[in-house]
């Protein structure tokens, strides 16, 4: 199995970690437009969902976010904005990629923080509004704390479907962790090392970001560990 | 005149042109998704089974469901072509385990869900087991595990379009083709199609759930 030894060299020769171009810039780059990503999808959907929730609006439409969120292919809406985004002048590699991203993380963050304000226990709300607090008190010292469980979740999903997708990013010239797949896919079986590489690099990356955002959940909503 | 068209999002010369081309990348999208679905199925049921007879199995499974889930889809293609090449084979074994984590835990979450009393009611009527679970537990488990196809349906028509990448056909392919040569319209029509395929294959299953589980329709 020439390929195996072939990515072990790759992964052990230390001139390919460093430098410009190297694997902890790439992984770094790959990070960077994932948080990016994550931080403008969370600042869209979250705040659209808690305020639609409160009012009990649009529940149909947190229903079609998921379904509609599940049936777009991330690879289509990539090469969708592509080149839109050559033709307005934002160019290649981020801003296409981040796009996509953003467009593919916003559905689990809304749903999941909707859910969260909807679900929060109808009698409590009923308490909350006895004793006197007014309509936006009510959000946020009652439905708002609720929801932090369901809406970290939503974070999760979206997350791990973020950094596992930016690798698509290579595709329209973004140098992430996916460059070495795809380059090494276009040089054809010499390039197989390669790619064999940048799965590995891929696939540990998005485990352990589902790792880390798990750990964070449980660690901002100590109170449902008895739940789990 | 052409650049003008070449350049808009959708030009329909274009897509009159290349019908035959579609409708090839059609059928290998429905087909590579019907592959994979059967596939997923029978493996799924398979440990789903497993997991409710054998409970201390569940965990182990799920749990390497999962990794295999949260892997890239580009990624785990690419981790197979050394060992099963460039092909449909790569392309469905990627597939397949996608559909194992959802198929799994639905199967098992609806079969948990019967009734002990149902059960109990069967076996006193002298059912074997086999019968109890193909004509008691299956029906009542039906709505949740037809969720389960409905999810992973979805989900495995999205991902084919990946599997252009290492040169499989399907809608991917006329993305594919679009990105390289900065074309926007097979783009388009590969996107808008792939979408339209999953809400039609969504709304087909959901419909065949209310045929086969007609008890349920009065609820």
């Amino acid at each position: 199995m020439n390929v195996i030894r072939g990515t072990i060299e790759f992964l052990t020769t230390g001139s390919n970690w460093t430098g410009e171009h190297g694997i902890l810039a790439r992984g770094w780059a790959h990070i960077w437009i994932s948080f990016v990503a994550v931080m403008i999808s969370a600042s869209a959907a979250i705040p659209a969902a808690v305020w639609l929730a409160h009012k009990r609006l649009a529940p149909t439409l947190s229903v079609a976010m998921v379904n509609l969120g599940r049936a777009i292919p991330s690879f289509a809406i990539i090469a969708l904005v592509f080149p839109l985004s050559i033709r307005y002048g934002f160019g290649l590699g981020f801003w296409p990629t981040c796009v996509a991203l953003v467009a593919l993380g916003i559905p689990p963050m809304f749903t999941n923080a909707y859910a969260g304000v909807v679900e929060t226990q109808q009698n409590i709300v009923e308490a909350a509004s006895g004793i006197g607090m007014t309509g936006t008190q009510v959000l946020r010292k009652v439905e708002l704390p609720a929801a932090v469980p369901l809406m970290m979740t939503g974070v999760r999903v979206s997350g791990v479907q973020i950094v596992a997708t930016a690798t698509l990013g290579a595709l329209v010239g973004y140098e992430c962790l996916g460059t070495y797949i795809v380059a090494g896919l276009a040089r054809g079986p010499t390039g197989r090392p390669e790619v064999l590489a940048g799965a590995l690099l891929v696939a540990a990356l998005a485990l352990t970001v589902d790792l880390f955002l798990d750990r964070l959940e449980r660690t901002l909503t100590p109170w449902r560990r008895r739940l789990r | 005149m052409i650049a003008d068209e070449r350049r808009s999002i959708i030009w329909w010369g274009w897509v009159g042109d290349h019908l035959d081309d579609i409708w090839q990348r059609t059928v290998e999208h429905v087909q590579l998704t019907i592959i994979a679905m059967l596939v997923g199925c029978v493996i799924s049921f398979a440990l789903a089974l497993l997991a409710v007879r054998v409970r201390w199995t569940y965990r182990p499974i799920t749990r390497v469901a999962s990794i295999l889930y949260t892997i890239p889809s580009i990624a785990l293609f690419a981790l197979l072509i050394p060992f099963t090449g460039l092909g449909i084979l790569t392309a469905e074994i990627a597939l397949v385990s996608y559909t194992i984590l959802i198929l799994v835990g639905n199967t098992v979450a609806g079969l948990d869900a019967v009734p002990e009393s149902v059960k109990e009611a069967a076996d006193g009527m002298g059912y074997t087991r086999w019968r109890r679970l193909l004509t008691v537990e299956i029906p009542l488990a039906l709505p949740t595990i037809i969720a389960g196809i409905r999810v992973a349906a979805v989900t495995v028509i999205g991902l084919v379009t990946i599997a252009a990448l290492i040169g499989i056909g399907g809608y991917g392919a006329l993305i594919n083709d679009g990105l390289h040569r900065n074309f926007p319209t097979p783009i388009v029509i590969g996107a808008t199609l792939s979408i339209c395929l999953a809400l039609l294959v969504d709304g087909g299953l959901a419909i065949a759930q209310r045929l086969l589980t007609p008890w349920r329709r009065g609820q």
